[in-house]
């Protein structure tokens, strides 16, 4: 009796969330779908002229910012997820091992994932100032000329490499909290019985930590990939809404917002749907590929 | 004979010692060095709030200043000034938008929660899958629409906006979230059933359970997702920046962000200083948030990455 099923106020309780997850993510996932094949959409009476299978990813797919998007977007999730997970990595190990000022160091750590990425992305575009930022004075150290790294005429390669510090600088607090905590979960015993046999410290590492964390390491690995397929905010704090320097660093999500920042302009609101299509797609590649992977490697 | 073996006890002994400490200079160097890492910005951003403009373009950055050298004038010029961005009405505006979105967020996520964690009902799996499925779902996709959305509400007028219609388009869209009913639930899980039938014996209703047994025994839980709603609301910049028209509606970030652009083309040094005293007050009430609460914040974000 107590078991009861309780459809109605089951559904009654759920009710405040069903609402605005209809009209605020089940809709939109369906209406941002069919926009992809809509004809000249008008955002703000939803009138077409007509349908379309392929007319607007054409359409984004020749945009002038599409393919260096394409680029700049897979260059950053290359570069910045798996070094700021090797790098999150040994610094858990690293924290893990310490008992003094352990709590210390994990709250400096945690520092860049409370603070805004507007703010700090302000920051390291003065640190990356060309004429008095930090960096540049300490390259001089080593004898190299001041590099423009963010301010108008910015070299793309340049612009790059600023913004790929300041991203994996941004993705290392989530990722050491998460590994920590993962550490700390490991059973000592592994451990204990490894000393015994004195297995050296990097052997250990090899054969305990990483094949224990793997499942972690795997979620870590996925969920930043989709992330970073995500870039946007870091680029607009850092860079500016122009995305860089004549937008040379302008990712999937930025052509999202470029388009949508002016939705009376005919056609941009299907773009944007577009976009946001590809950068779907890009995803869920991503996500199955991933699961086929952890399937093989990941030891549970 | 024994002598000797005291010996070699005592040397590998000493060895040890000595490769520990080796270990330990080095765990704690290279941990030195990437805690300085994370904290230069931070430390930059204060630095150079306090300069002076000609301090801001000296050839060789200073590191230091001392106290009399501070110029805390930036901090003034920055908040009081005329020509400045508005930044305590972004503030008000940020407070007021963080304090809805989380009030809603928090009634629906505890009612939801309790739906999924205690009452049997069906399609329970598959709406379960079904939230599940969306979260992998990036969200633009939910973005493009529900700016339409609001759009035809008629709260994202580009000619005269009302405040309440862009507080409702920053709020509404947001007084859900799929990931916090997983989290909630999986605490409101662990509460014993036996505590659950007792009541019902003693003929407590659903609601009143929920209330007053479940709601305090799962606070620390409510407590992270409250800090962490709030926290996300106080950073954002997307959503605002596309459904905000007028510049007396910005939240902080994108408050702090038009200064940045009105001044790109502008002699930089000259306000560079009283850029980073307004990025340094929009940070400062995270950090105090943050170390207030620290244990909170960093429970729900680790707990986060083991996927429940």
């Amino acid at each position: 009796m107590l078991e009861d099923r309780h459809d109605f106020k089951a559904w009654l309780y759920l009710l405040p969330a069903l609402i605005l997850l209809i009209v605020f993510t089940f809709y939109p996932i369906i209406n941002t779908f069919m926009i992809v094949f809509m004809v000249d959409y008008d955002f703000l009476y939803g009138d077409y002229t007509g349908w379309t299978l392929t007319g607007n990813i054409q359409a984004v797919l020749g945009h002038r910012q599409f393919w260096p998007a394409i680029r700049n977007t897979v260059l950053i999730a290359f570069v910045s997820v798996p070094l700021s997970v090797i790098i999150s990595l040994f610094i858990a190990v690293w924290l893990n091992s310490i008992k003094k000022l352990q709590g210390a160091f994990q709250t400096i750590f945690f520092l860049p994932y409370v603070t805004n990425a507007i703010a700090v992305g302000l920051a390291f575009a003065v640190i990356f100032n060309r004429d008095y930022g930090l960096f540049n004075y300490m390259l001089s150290l080593f004898g190299i000329d001041p590099i423009n790294w963010v301010a108008p005429g910015s070299p793309w390669r340049f612009s790059m490499i600023a913004l790929l510090v300041f991203i994996t600088w941004n993705g290392l607090a989530f990722k050491i909290m998460v590994f920590l905590s993962g550490l700390q979960s490991i059973d000592k015993q592994y451990y204990d019985a490894a000393r015994i046999d004195s297995a050296s410290r990097s052997r250990i590492f090899r054969k305990i930590t990483v094949p224990l964390l793997s499942p972690m390491i795997a979620f870590i690995t996925i969920t930043s990939f989709i992330g970073a397929f995500k870039e946007y905010t870091a680029i607009v704090g850092m860079f500016g809404e122009q995305m860089g320097y004549r937008g040379q660093l302008i990712t999937i999500v930025g052509l999202v917002y470029e388009a949508l920042g002016e939705p009376y302009v005919a056609g941009s609101v299907s773009l944007a749907a577009s976009a946001a299509i590809v950068l779907f797609f890009m995803t869920l590649l991503l996500t199955i590929f991933n699961m086929w992977v952890s399937k093989k490697r990941v030891h549970y | 004979m024994s002598t000797q073996n005291n010996e070699t006890t005592y040397d590998t002994r000493r060895q040890i010692i000595f490769k520990r400490v080796m270990r330990y200079t080095f765990v704690y160097g290279i941990l030195t060095f990437f805690a300085l890492l994370v904290i230069i910005p931070f430390y930059w951003m204060i630095l150079t709030s306090l300069m002076t403009p000609d301090k801001i373009a000296s050839d060789i950055p200073i590191m230091f200043l001392r106290f009399r050298d501070m110029q805390f004038g930036n901090y003034y010029e920055a908040m009081f000034a005329p020509e400045a961005p508005d930044f305590l009405r972004y503030m008000g505006n940020t407070v007021l938008v963080a304090a809805i979105s989380t009030v809603g967020t928090i009634i629906t996520t505890i009612l939801s929660a309790f739906a999924f964690a205690r009452l049997q009902f069906r399609f329970k799996e598959l709406f379960f899958l079904l939230l599940i499925a969306t979260m992998m779902i990036p969200g633009e996709m939910f973005v493009i629409t529900n700016f339409i959305t609001v759009s035809r509400f008629g709260w994202v007028e580009m000619v005269d906006q009302q405040y309440y219609h862009a507080v409702l388009a920053m709020t509404l869209p947001f007084m859900t979230s799929i990931f916090y009913i997983f989290f909630l639930r999986q605490t409101f899980k662990q509460i014993p059933n036996e505590l659950y039938y007792a009541a019902k014996v003693d003929g407590t209703k659903d609601f009143q359970y929920l209330w007053k047994i479940m709601v305090p025994i799962a606070r620390p839980t409510i407590i992270t997702i409250l800090i962490l709603n709030a926290m996300g609301t106080w950073n954002a910049y997307i959503w605002p920046n596309l459904v905000s028209t007028r510049p007396a509606y910005n939240l902080v970030s994108n408050g702090l962000r038009e200064f940045a652009t009105a001044i790109e083309f502008l002699p930089q040094e000259e306000y560079i200083g009283q850029q980073m005293a307004a990025a340094f007050v929009i940070t400062f009430p995270i950090l105090v948030v943050f170390f207030l609460l620290k244990k909170h914040i960093m429970r729900g974000v680790s707990r986060s990455g083991i996927k429940g």
